[in-house]
């Protein structure tokens, strides 16, 4: 199993999600967060005086998957996300040791 | 409380010491009689009556000063980071409280009291003894009490704005009840309640000498005494709701109006020209900001706008009733680039202003007052003065004069009254409060829920 993490804009969140279903992943984690990479931030202007602001808003996407499905999986998020713009953002993948569902206590692949 | 005493009992000695100096500046003798009757004495009056007309202005007048009280409150609130938003809130407020029961007690005694020396008034009416229903000029005593006693509200509540984020509200108490004991109230008694400056001749229709250039250089040396903010000016110390910062202008704007017409304490013609001086220069100071703020930074922002409109407010208050529409044009336009430019010069001169109550009220009441003696004219208001551009250097020599004299006297009271509190209660909250925020550290409070 792995762990698939996607940081991206958050106007191409829904398109990222209905891809997702479409290939069959079930359920996925969305929190609000903050960041910036190579685009940094922006400039904002208060009585004349320019701050700059570095951490914009982003939406991290989570999803746990079996091992065969990684590759559809980040296809299908590049393929939503993508904008051809610096600041579309990033996917990590990492492995999982174990996943466990509550109510039924099945474990592995079943729980996913 | 010791402490209290001991720092009043110090303002108080260095007080006598500003008063032997004004005697010493100033002028001719002491009328018996208090005439509080701001900038435009009235003509040779028959028997005093009260008239319905004026009456009924001077009501809704004093309901509108009192508006811009919270007014100030979402302009400041919405200034600063979300943390301090009550904090900042709470200081205008609390001050409609404190305030109006120091006047009563004895702020109104001190400001329009019988002349003493020309420096301030006797304590004859303290508690409002005697402060009654007759007539003050064609309206009841005890309304002119209650008009004059939204400016002494406001006041202090202005100088917040420097100091804003990181001063204890126990110390801010004591702070604005001595600042308007010791700098306003002797202010309001020199410019309107029979002082040296009324009877010199120096003009200053709605305050712009005892409201602004007196609070905004307050507020400098506040800046100056309680140091910058954590973090200053290293991290941005972003506005955390310039909406509510847009709303507060307008009903600063709104409430000006009676500030301004309503300083002409009858509802006459003398109260329209202060009404449509006030509102044209306001226009043309926002304007004037944004423009220069376009060029200069290349957006046109929308607390640009906020922002040169209360500067035009400010700057257009000592002139209202002496000005034409086109001065007033000038004059506005003039404070939204001035001010502008004073918040810029700001940033490299380094001292923490937090929400530029010196840049905008300190600075946009300076010009006003300096334009009164260019721009004002016996043809708008007869009882006025001619300035320079009609041929009358002599009144500029007097405003200068009067601007001199309010700039020395606040700005070295105010050092002293922080000096006497920065040793007793201390000025600032704790670093770590400071981070926290102050609506929970000083007033166990979050401005939001969500």
């Amino acid at each position: 199993m792995k762990k698939i993490e996607a940081i991206i804009k958050p106007h191409k969140l829904d398109e990222v999600k209905a891809k997702l279903i479409e290939i069959g992943i079930y359920g996925m984690t969305v929190t609000e967060v903050k960041g910036f990479g190579r685009q940094k931030g922006h400039t904002e202007l208060y009585r004349g005086t320019e701050y700059k602001i570095d951490f914009l808003p982003k939406v991290k996407l989570e999803t746990v998957v079996p091992e065969e499905m990684v590759d559809k999986a980040v296809d299908a998020i590049i393929g939503a996300a993508y904008a051809g713009q610096i600041g579309d953002g990033k996917i990590f993948v990492s492995p999982i040791e174990e996943t466990i569902r509550i109510r039924t206590k099945e474990r592995g692949k079943e729980a996913i | 409380m010791k402490k209290i005493l001991s720092a009043l009992i110090l303002v108080g000695m260095f007080m006598m010491a500003g008063v032997a100096f004004a005697e010493d500046a100033a002028v001719p003798a002491a009328e018996p009689a208090a005439v509080a009757v701001p900038a435009t004495e009235a003509a040779p009056a028959p028997a005093p009556h009260i008239d319905s007309g004026d009456t009924s202005w001077m009501l809704i007048s004093t309901a509108l000063v009192m508006l811009m009280t919270p007014g100030l409150a979402l302009f400041y609130g919405g200034l600063v980071r979300r943390k301090n938003v009550l904090s900042v809130i709470m200081q205008s407020f609390i001050a409609l409280g404190v305030i109006s029961i120091q006047w009563v007690l004895i702020g109104y005694s001190l400001a329009f009291g019988p002349d003493v020396g020309g420096v301030i008034g006797d304590l004859s009416l303290a508690g409002l003894s005697g402060v009654g229903l007759a007539p003050n000029g064609t309206i009841p005593a005890q309304l002119f009490m209650m008009f004059q006693m939204m400016f002494a509200v406001i006041t202090p509540a202005l100088i917040s704005g420097a100091f804003a984020e990181r001063m204890k509200f126990s110390t801010y108490l004591v702070f604005i009840v001595l600042w308007s004991t010791i700098v306003y109230d002797p202010l309001a008694h020199w410019v309107w309640g029979g002082g040296w400056m009324m009877k010199m001749g120096a003009l200053d229709f709605a305050g712009g000498l005892v409201v602004h250039i007196s609070s905004g250089v307050a507020a400098l040396v506040c800046a100056l005494v309680l140091g910058k903010r954590k973090g200053y000016p290293a991290e941005p110390m972003i506005p955390h709701n310039l909406t509510m910062t847009v709303i507060g202008a307008a009903l600063l704007w709104f409430g000006w109006f009676g500030f301004n017409a309503g300083s002409a304490l009858t509802s006459g013609a003398l109260a329209v020209t202060a009404f449509v001086a006030t509102h044209i220069a306001t226009a043309a100071a926002s304007l004037g900001w944004v423009l220069a703020e376009w060029t200069h930074r290349g957006k046109p922002t929308v607390l640009g706008a906020a922002s040169g409109a209360v500067a035009g407010l400010v700057a257009i208050t000592p002139a209202a009733g002496f000005v034409t529409p086109m001065a007033s044009i000038i004059i506005g336009f003039g404070a939204g680039v001035i001010c502008y430019l004073a918040i810029v010069a700001k940033g490299k001169l380094g001292y923490d202003d937090a929400l530029d109550a010196f840049g905008v009220h300190g600075v946009g009441g300076t010009w006003g007052a300096i334009a009164t003696g260019l721009f004002a004219t016996v043809a708008v208001n007869s009882a006025g003065a001619d300035g320079l551009f009609y041929g009358n250097g002599g009144l500029l020599t007097k405003q200068m004069l009067s601007v001199a004299a309010t700039w020395g006297y606040s700005f070295i009271l105010t050092f002293i009254i922080l000096k006497a509190l920065d040793a007793t209660m201390g000025l600032r909250v704790t670093g770590e409060d400071e981070v926290m925020g102050l609506d929970l550290t000083q007033h166990g409070e979050n401005g939001y829920l969500m």
